[in-house]
C-alpha cells in the first residue's frame, strides 16, 4: 500500500499518477470470520478498524449492502462538537473529537477535520437559559464551550443577522471553537483504506438477511446475499436500517426512523467561515471547502425508509437561514437530499451489548452520528473485542430504555414557561 | 475577433430593437431576443468563464440549462447580485451588467490559472492524500488557500430587498416543457376540459422548434404553428400556461414543484414586484416533456473557448442570428452536427470540415451535406485543439483499424462545434422514482416503469423525429385527460439517426492528455480511470471522488459520458454501472422564493393576547415564549429589568399586582368519563374534587417524567377547565387526543383547545380582594365562600367570569378568565378599580420570582425532562390509591427512586448579594479541576427584594438529605459557596395565601 503524501503525489504526477493502487480490495467474502461488522458507513467501517489495530482481531469482515458511505455517512452534514449536556454524552462526544483531531494522520487520509468553531444561537430567554447550562456543565466536563454576546457572536461570525427586526432575535450564542466539519467520504474511504491494510475484508454489495443463532441464542453466521458466513460476533452499525437487522436476531429496539434532509446552495467564495447552529428556529449552515454553503435542520415529521422528504421541511429551513442571514436570500439550492437517521426516546445512542450473546449494536445516532464516529467506532470496538462495555460507553446500554437511566439531551429542547 | 457575428436576417430577435449592456465593464450591444450569451456571441466574445479547479479559460458550450461554462454574477446592487447565472439563460435587458467570476486580476489574465500547470500533480481526490503535516497547519494554511481559491462568483453581501411569492395549484394534467411535444401534449388534454397546465423554463414556449425556422408543421412554419397552439391553449380559460417557470422538483403523490422568474428579466422590475414564485402543483396526471440534452465529446483540449455543442451553436444562429465563428471545424458521432454544418454553410459560414466518428454515416442529412460540397471526413477522430483564449486549430485524425490513429492534421478555425447524441432529459422522471432502463441502441438511459401517475413524451423518452415526437405528446396527453388522441400532425422534418457515441473519443496524444468529462468541475477521463484504478467501482463513489457531475449544472453535459469512460475502464455494460441519483433542484432554485413571504413578522405567526396593546401601551419589554409575545417587566423611567422587577415584586407583596396570564393553554375537557380520564392522565386524583373547586395538576410523559403541569378547575361533575403551561397546550392536548383515540377509545369524553376563548387576568397581592369587591356581581368573595383553590362562575364589570382564587405568587390571588374579546375592558376596569390601592402592572420576570420565592417551579426550567415528580419535591401530588396513570409503571422502577437522583432544593449563597447564574454547576468541595464530579445545577436564580437577598432553585444529587450543607458553584477560577435549603424562601407556613 503505497503511503498518501505530498511526495509521493508529485513522484505519481510524473508518470501520470499511473502508480496508485486500489484503496481497498474487492474480496470474496470468506466462510468464515472472528467477528463481522454490519453497515460499511463510518462507524462500521471505524469498528473493523480499530478492532484490527487497537485489539488485533484482523479476520474480520465489514459487509455493506450497498457501496461504502452510501448511508449517512456519505448523506450528512459533518458537524462535529461535543458541547452536549450530560457528562455521559460530553465524554462521549469528547472522546471523538481528541480521536478527530489525529484521526488524517492516524489514517493517512485527509479527511479534513476542521475547527472552524461551533456557534448554536439563543432565540429566547428559554434558550439563554439551556445554552448558559451547557457552558457551565462543560467547562466543569473540561469540554470548552463559551457564551457569546450578539455582537460577539456577530463578530464570530460576520453574515449573522443580529438586529430585532427579527422574529426571533438573536440573544446570544453558545461557542464552541473546538467544533467544526469534516469530510465525510474521506471518512469512510480513509477507515476502509487503513482498516483494509490491516487485512479487513471489505464486502460491498453484500446485504445481510438474516442472523443465525445458535442453541444456546447465541450467534453463529449471518445470511447475505452474498452467502452464509460464520462467525462468532456481530456488530451492528446500520443506522436507519439498525432495527431491520436486529429484528433478524429477534431485538426489538426502541428506535423510530425519519427522513433528514440536508441541502447545498451553489458554491460561492469564503463568506461564512464557522457553523451557526439555531434549534429554535430550526437550521443549520457552514461553507464547504468547495465553497457550496451546507444547510440542514430537523427531521420530517413521518416516519418512513425512502431517502426523501417533503419540500415544506426544506422551505421551513430556508425562511429560518434568510431570517439570519438575510444577505443569501438570492443564494440558490443546488441540491437537496435525505438520509434515514434512527432515533431513540432520549436521543442518545445505544453502544453495547444486546440481549443476544455475540451480537453488538451502535445505533440510535439519529441526526447526529457523524460526529461520533471516531468515539462510538473505537469503543464498539472495545466492547466487541472484550465482550464488554468501554467505560465510555457504558451509560449508553439498550437497558437504560427499561431501567430508565436516559440520557435525555432532548431535555435541551424542553418546554417553554 | 473584431465585427458583428450577427447575421443580417432570421431568429426570433429584434434586429432595430438595441439593448446595451455592460460584460466585465465593457459596454456593449446586443439586442432584443438576446441572452447575455448570444450578445457576447454576437460581439464575437466567447471568452466567458473560469473553470473551477484549473481555472482554464472556458467558452460558453451550450445554449441553455445545462451550460456548465459562462457562469456569470450578475447584479443590480449590493443586495440583488446573483452569482453562478448561467449566461445562456440570462435575457438580455437595458443596462444589464454582469461580470466573470473565479479569475484574478481579469478574466483574460488569471493568476489561478498555475493550478493548470500544476495538473500533473493534483488529480481528482488529490486533497485526500497530502496536506496532513503538521496537524495545525490544515485549519491555519491549507483550508483557508483552498477554500479561497475554490467556489465560483461571489455571495451578495446585503440583504435582498426583494420579494417572493408562493402558491398553490391543483389541475387534472400538468404538462412539464413546451416544445412539440409538450405543446400537443396540453393542446390534447385541454380538449379533456379538465385544468391543464403547461410550464416552461424558456421565456417563450417552443422549445427545440425555435432553433427551427424551416420546419413546417401541419401546413404552418414552425413560427406560426407555436403561435397558433398557444394562442388556443391561451383562449381555454382552464388552460394555465407559464414560461420562465421551471418543474425543479417532484415530490411525493404527483407534487411539483415550479419555479416562476417574474422580473430578472425586466431593466426596470416595477417597484415592489415580485421577484419569483413558488407553484406548488398537485396534478392528477403529469406528461413530462423535458426534452433532451446535447453531449459533448470528450477529447484532449476539448475546453478551449470556441468550442461548443453543435446544436447549441445551431440555436445560436437560427433563434439568435448569431455565427459562432467564421470558419468551423464540425466534430461528431452523430448526425445532428450535420444540421448545423448546413445551416452555418448556408449563412455563409465556412465549414472546414465535417469530422465524423463513425466510419460510414449514412441517411438524408449527410447526403445533404454532400450535396451542398462540404468536406465530409468519416472514421474521423478529433484528438485535440489548439488555441490560448480562443481556440484557432483542430486536430484530426483518422482512425485505423484495430483502434489505432493515423497521422494527426491541424485544421484552422475559429470554432468547433461537437455533438455526441443526445441525452434524454430523465431527471424529473427520476426524482419521481421511476425505474430507468438503459437503451443501448441510443446509448441512454430511458422512462421505464413509472412511480407515480406520469408519463413522458418526445425526446425525454428517446423519441427524436419530430412527426413521431408530435404524435407521441398528443398521445400522452390526450391519455392523461383520458380522451382519445387526436389525429397525428405531419411535419416537413428530415429524420436523424438518434444513434449516438459516449465515453471519450480515442486519441494518441499520451498520459498528460486532458479530455474533459465535466467542464465545470475539471473533471477529466484520466481523472474517472484513475479513480477507478483506486478501487473506486461505484458510480456514486466514482461521482464523489473526482467530483463529476457535482457542479451546479448536475452533470447534464457529462454524466452519460463519465459513464461511457467508466465502462470501458471497469469493462463492464454501462446498465450494470448505473446512474447517478438525481435529485431535486433540476436547476438551483433561490432561497428566496423557497422561504417566500416568511421573514420578519410573517415568519412565525404572532400570538398576542387581547390585553397586548395596553402593555404596549404602558411601555413593556416583550419576551417571545413560543409564538407568544409576553409582557417581561414594565419599566417606569429609566429603569432597567432588576429595578423594574424589583419594584414590581414589592408592589405585589405590599399591596397588588396585576399580570396578563392569557397565554397560558386552556383545555375544555368535558363528557361523563371526565373526570375518568383525568384520572388516568394527570398523576393526581381527580374523583373527589368538588365542583366549584380546583387543584394544581401535573402531566408525566409515558417514561414517568415531568412533562406538564397547570390548575385544573372543576366546573362541573362532568366539565374541567384544565390548564397548561403557554408553550404546551398543543402538546397537551395531542397527547390528550393520542391516549384517547388510541389507548381508551371506550370513554365518553372531549377536548376543546379554549386558550383563546379566555382572556386571563391575574390579580395578586394582598390587596387583591378590595380591589375586585367593587367590580363581581354574583361572586361572594369572601374567604369562606371561595377559599384558595376555588373557583365560581359569575360576573365581572357585567361580563361573564370563571373566577379562579389561585396564586403562582404566594399571595392572595384571583384569575380573572373573561371572553377574550372583553379582556381588555376588564383589565382596564380592575386597573382603575386599584389605582387607589397602588396596583401595578408586572411581567413574566416578576412573576418568576415570585413563585421561585414560593418554591413553585417552572417546568422546563426546573425540569428538564429527566425530573420525576417526586425529583421536584410534586410526590404530594400524586393519587397513591390510584390502579394507573400516564408513568405510573415507569415511576415504579428501582431507578426512580434512588437516593442520589438529583432534587429540588434551594441555595442561599454565603454572600447575600451574590446572584448565581442560571446553569451553573454545583460541586461538592472546593478546588476542583476538570473534569470535576458534579452533582447539581441551578435551575432559577434571581435577586429576592422581598428578602434584601439573592435565592436559588437547584437539582442537586440527594439534595433532600443535604439540607444545611455547604456546596460550591464553579465560578471563573474559583467558586462560589452555597447552603443547602428547603425550596421554600418566603412565607413557608402559606399563611399570605389563606386570608
Ligand atoms: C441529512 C443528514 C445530515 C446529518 N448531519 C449530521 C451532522 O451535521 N453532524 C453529525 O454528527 N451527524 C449528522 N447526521 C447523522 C450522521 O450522518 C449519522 O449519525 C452517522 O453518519 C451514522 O453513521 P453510520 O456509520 O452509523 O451509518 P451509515 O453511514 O448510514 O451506515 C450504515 C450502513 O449500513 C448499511 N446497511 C443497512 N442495512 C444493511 C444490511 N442489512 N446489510 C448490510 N448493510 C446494511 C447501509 O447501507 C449503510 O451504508 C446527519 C444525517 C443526515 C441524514
Amino acid at each position: 500500500m503505497t503511503r498518501f503524501s505530498a511526495f509521493e503525489l508529485f513522484r505519481q504526477g510524473l508518470t501520470g499518477q499511473s502508480g496508485w493502487k486500489p484503496q481497498w480490495r474487492s474480496p470474496e467474502p470468506k466462510a468464515a470470520y472472528d467477528a463481522v461488522i454490519v453497515g460499511g458507513g463510518g462507524h462500521g467501517l471505524g469498528a473493523a478498524y480499530y478492532l484490527a489495530s487497537q485489539h488485533g482481531m484482523r479476520n474480520i469482515a465489514v459487509i455493506e449492502k450497498g457501496w461504502l458511505g452510501g448511508g449517512n455517512t456519505g448523506r450528512n452534514t459533518t458537524i462535529i462538537r461535543s458541547n452536549y449536556l450530560f457528562p455521559e454524552s460530553a465524554g462521549l462526544y469528547d472522546h471523538s473529537v481528541k480521536l478527530w483531531e489525529g484521526l488524517s494522520r492516524e489514517l493517512n487520509y485527509n479527511v479534513m477535520f476542521s475547527q472552524r468553531g461551533v456557534m448554536m444561537l439563543a432565540h429566547t430567554v428559554h434558550d439563554v437559559q439551556v445554552f448558559q447550562r451547557h457552558v457551565h456543565a462543560n467547562r466543569a466536563a473540561g469540554v470548552d464551550n463559551e457564551w457569546l454576546t450578539p455582537e460577539e457572536a456577530k463578530a464570530y461570525c460576520p453574515p449573522l443577522n443580529i438586529s430585532d427586526n427579527m422574529r426571533y432575535p438573536v440573544l446570544g450564542a453558545a461557542l464552541q471553537r473546538r467544533g467544526g466539519t469534516a469530510r465525510h467520504d474521506a471518512v469512510a474511504w480513509g477507515y476502509a483504506r487503513a482498516a483494509d491494510r490491516l487485512g479487513v475484508d471489505i464486502l460491498e454489495n453484500c446485504e445481510v438477511t438474516g442472523i443465525v443463532r445458535n442453541a444456546q441464542g447465541a450467534v453463529e453466521a449471518v445470511e447475505t446475499t452474498r452467502g452464509r458466513i460464520k462467525t462468532p460476533k456481530v456488530g451492528v452499525s446500520a443506522a436507519g436500517h439498525t432495527s431491520v437487522v436486529l429484528g433478524m436476531a429477534g431485538v426489538r429496539l426502541p428506535l423510530e426512523s425519519f427522513p433528514l434532509q440536508a441541502l447545498v446552495s451553489e458554491p460561492v467564495k469564503p463568506v461564512f467561515p464557522c457553523v451557526v447552529m439555531s434549534n429554535t428556529i430550526h437550521a443549520y449552515i457552514s461553507q464547504s471547502d468547495k465553497g457550496e454553503l451546507v444547510i440542514g435542520a430537523g427531521t420530517d415529521i413521518y416516519t418512513s425508509y425512502t431517502q426523501r422528504g417533503g419540500l415544506h421541511i426544506s422551505q421551513h429551513t430556508l425562511e429560518a437561514i434568510c431570517e439570519l442571514f438575510p444577505q443569501f436570500r438570492r443564494m440558490r439550492m443546488l441540491r437537496n437530499w435525505g438520509g434515514i437517521v434512527d432515533v431513540t426516546p432520549d436521543r442518545s445512542p445505544i453502544v453495547g451489548k444486546t440481549p443476544v450473546p455475540g451480537l453488538y449494536v451502535n445505533c440510535g445516532w439519529g441526526t447526529g452520528g457523524f460526529k461520533a464516529t471516531p468515539g462510538a467506532a473505537h469503543t464498539l470496538a472495545w466492547t466487541i473485542a472484550k465482550d464488554a462495555p468501554h467505560p465510555i460507553n457504558a451509560p449508553f446500554t439498550l437497558e437504560r430504555f427499561r431501567d430508565g437511566f436516559l440520557i435525555d439531551e432532548a431535555a435541551a429542547a424542553a418546554v417553554a414557561h | 475577433m473584431s465585427g458583428s457575428f450577427r447575421t443580417g436576417i432570421g431568429g426570433r430577435i429584434r434586429r432595430e430593437r438595441t439593448v446595451r449592456f455592460r460584460f466585465d465593464g465593457v459596454t456593449y450591444a446586443g439586442v432584443e431576443g438576446d441572452t447575455l450569451a448570444s450578445a457576447l456571441l454576437a460581439n464575437g466574445v466567447h471568452l466567458m468563464g473560469r473553470s473551477f479547479k484549473y481555472h482554464r479559460p472556458r467558452g460558453v458550450l451550450g445554449a441553455g440549462a445545462d451550460e456548465p461554462n459562462a457562469l456569470v454574477e450578475v447584479t443590480r446592487g449590493a443586495g440583488r447580485t446573483v452569482p453562478n447565472v448561467r449566461a445562456t439563460q440570462v435575457e438580455l435587458y437595458e443596462g444589464l451588467e454582469a461580470r466573470s467570476q473565479n479569475r484574478w486580476p481579469s478574466l483574460a489574465l488569471d493568476v489561478g490559472a498555475v493550478n493548470n500547470l500544476m495538473a500533473p500533480f493534483i488529480p481528482a481526490g488529490f486533497y485526500y492524500k497530502t496536506f496532513m503535516w503538521p496537524r495545525k497547519a490544515w485549519d491555519a494554511l491549507y483550508e483557508p488557500v483552498i477554500r479561497a481559491a475554490a467556489g465560483l462568483g461571489h455571495a451578495p453581501t446585503a440583504p435582498d430587498p426583494d420579494t417572493y411569492l408562493n402558491r398553490y395549484a391543483h389541475c387534472e394534467v400538468l404538462v412539464i416543457g413546451a416544445g412539440p411535444a409538450g405543446l400537443s401534449a396540453a393542446l390534447a388534454a385541454s380538449r379533456g376540459g379538465g385544468r391543464v397546465m403547461l410550464v416552461d423554463e424558456q421565456c417563450e414556449p417552443g422549445g427545440s422548434l425555435l432553433a427551427e425556422p424551416d420546419v413546417r408543421i401541419d401546413g404552418l412554419s414552425s413560427r406560426d404553428w407555436i403561435a397558433r397552439t398557444v394562442a388556443e391553449l391561451q383562449a381555454n380559460p382552464r388552460v394555465t400556461l407559464l414560461s420562465r417557470a421551471t418543474a425543479f422538483g417532484y415530490f411525493a403523490h404527483n407534487m411539483i414543484a415550479v419555479n416562476e422568474r417574474l422580473s430578472d428579466h425586466l431593466a426596470q422590475p416595477a417597484a415592489g414586484a415580485p421577484r419569483e414564485r413558488l407553484w406548488q402543483i398537485r396534478a392528477g396526471e403529469v406528461v413530462i416533456a423535458a426534452g433532451a440534452h446535447e453531449r459533448p465529446l470528450v477529447f484532449p483540449d476539448n475546453d478551449r473557448p470556441g468550442i461548443l455543442l453543435a446544436g447549441a451553436a445551431r440555436t445560436y444562429l437560427n433563434r439568435y442570428g448569431v455565427l459562432p465563428g467564421r470558419r468551423v471545424v464540425i466534430a461528431t458521432g452523430h448526425d445532428e452536427a450535420y444540421r448545423t454544418a448546413i445551416d452555418l454553410s448556408r449563412a455563409g459560414v465556412e465549414v472546414a470540415v465535417i469530422a465524423d466518428l463513425r466510419p460510414r454515416p449514412t441517411g438524408p442529412l449527410v447526403e445533404q451535406a454532400r450535396a451542398l460540397g462540404l468536406a465530409i471526413r468519416t472514421g474521423c477522430a478529433i484528438t485535440g485543439s489548439r488555441g490560448g483564449l480562443r481556440v484557432t486549430h483542430a486536430r484530426l485524425s483518422a482512425i485505423l483499424a484495430a483502434g489505432k490513429l493515423g497521422p494527426p492534421d491541424e485544421i484552422a478555425c475559429d470554432a468547433v462545434l461537437m455533438s455526441g447524441g443526445y441525452t434524454p432529459s430523465v431527471h424529473l422522471f427520476s426524482q419521481s422514482r421511476g425505474k430507468l432502463r438503459w437503451d443501448e441502441a441510443l446509448s441512454a438511459f430511458l422512462p421505464d416503469v413509472s412511480a407515480e401517475r406520469e408519463r413522458s413524451a418526445g425526446a425525454c423518452r428517446g423519441i427524436f423525429a419530430l412527426d413521431a415526437v408530435l404524435a407521441d405528446g398528443a398521445a400522452a396527453g390526450a391519455a392523461a385527460a383520458g380522451i382519445d388522441a387526436p389525429p397525428a400532425l405531419r411535419s416537413t422534418a428530415v429524420d436523424a439517426d438518434p444513434a449516438g457515441v459516449m465515453g471519450a473519443v480515442p486519441h494518441d496524444r499520451g498520459p498528460d492528455a486532458r479530455a474533459f468529462v465535466d467542464w465545470q468541475n475539471d473533471v477529466t477521463s484520466k481523472d474517472l480511470k484513475l479513480a477507478v484504478r483506486e478501487g473506486f467501482q461505484s458510480v456514486e463513489h466514482v461521482k464523489r471522488y473526482t467530483t463529476n457531475g457535482m457542479a451546479t449544472d448536475q452533470g447534464k453535459t457529462s454524466n452519460i459520458n463519465a459513464l461511457g469512460v467508466l465502462a470501458d475502464e471497469l469493462k463492464r455494460p454501462v446498465e450494470k454501472i448505473g446512474l447517478t441519483t438525481f435529485r431535486m433542484p433540476y436547476t438551483p432554485v433561490t432561497f428566496g422564493v423557497l422561504a417566500g413571504m416568511a421573514r420578519g413578522d410573517l415568519f412565525d405567526p404572532v400570538r398576542t393576547t387581547p390585553i397586548h396593546g395596553w402593555a404596549v401601551e404602558n411601555g413593556a419589554v416583550f419576551e417571545d415564549v413560543s409564538l407568544w409575545k409576553r409582557a417581561r417587566y414594565f419599566p417606569q423611567g429609566a429603569e432597567d429589568m432588576e429595578a423594574a422587577v424589583r419594584r414590581e415584586c414589592l408592589a405585589v407583596r405590599s399591596a397588588c399586582g396585576i399580570f396578563d396570564a392569557s397565554t397560558l393553554g386552556k383545555i375544555e375537557v368535558v363528557g361523563r368519563d371526565a373526570a375518568e380520564f383525568m384520572n388516568r392522565f394527570y398523576i393526581n386524583a381527580w374523583t373527589k374534587l368538588g365542583v366549584g373547586r380546583c387543584r394544581y395538576g401535573v402531566l408525566c410523559r409515558e417514561d414517568g417524567f415531568v412533562m406538564d403541569d397547570g390548575v385544573v378547575g372543576r366546573i362541573a361533575q362532568d366539565r374541567f377547565h384544565v390548564t397548561t403551561t403557554t408553550g404546551g397546550a398543543a402538546r397537551v392536548l395531542n397527547m390528550m387526543e393520542d391516549y384517547l383515540q388510541t389507548e381508551w377509545p371506550e370513554l365518553d369524553v372531549w377536548f376543546t383547545s379554549t386558550t383563546e376563548e379566555w382572556a386571563v387576568i391575574a390579580l395578586q397581592g394582598p390587596k387583591a380582594r378590595d380591589i375586585l369587591s367593587g367590580l363581581v356581581e354574583g361572586i361572594d368573595l369572601s374567604p369562606e365562600a371561595l377559599p384558595h383553590m376555588a373557583l365560581a362562575e359569575g360576573h365581572i364589570c357585567g361580563v361573564p367570569t370563571r373566577l379562579f382564587r389561585v396564586s403562582f405568587s404566594g399571595e392572595l390571588g384571583f384569575e380573572i378568565n373573561v371572553p377574550a374579546d372583553q379582556g381588555r375592558t376588564v383589565w382596564e376596569a380592575v386597573w382603575a378599580a386599584g389605582q387607589p390601592h397602588g396596583l401595578t402592572p408586572y411581567g413574566t420576570e416578576t412573576m418568576h420570582v415570585l413563585r421561585a420565592e414560593k418554591g413553585f417551579i417552572i417546568v422546563g426550567q426546573e425540569t428538564d425532562g429527566t425530573a420525576t415528580p417526586d425529583d421536584v419535591a410534586l410526590s404530594w401530588a400524586v393519587g397513591k390509591a390510584k390502579p394507573d396513570y400516564v408513568g405510573k409503571r415507569s415511576l415504579a422502577r428501582p431507578s426512580m427512586s434512588a437516593p442520589d437522583r438529583k432534587q429540588l432544593v434551594g441555595l442561599l449563597t454565603e454572600v447575600p448579594e451574590t446572584v448565581l447564574q442560571e446553569g451553573a454547576q454545583i460541586v461538592a468541595s472546593r478546588g476542583l479541576k476538570a473534569p470535576m464530579p458534579v452533582i447539581g445545577h441551578v435551575t432559577s436564580s434571581y435577586y429576592s427584594a422581598v428578602l434584601g437577598r439573592s435565592i436559588a432553585l437547584a437539582m442537586v444529587s440527594g439534595g433532600r438529605a443535604r439540607m444545611g450543607e455547604t456546596l460550591y458553584s464553579p465560578h471563573g477560577a474559583g467558586e462560589i459557596a452555597v447552603k443547602v435549603v428547603g425550596p421554600v424562601f418566603h412565607d413557608p407556613e402559606g399563611a399570605r395565601v389563606n386570608v
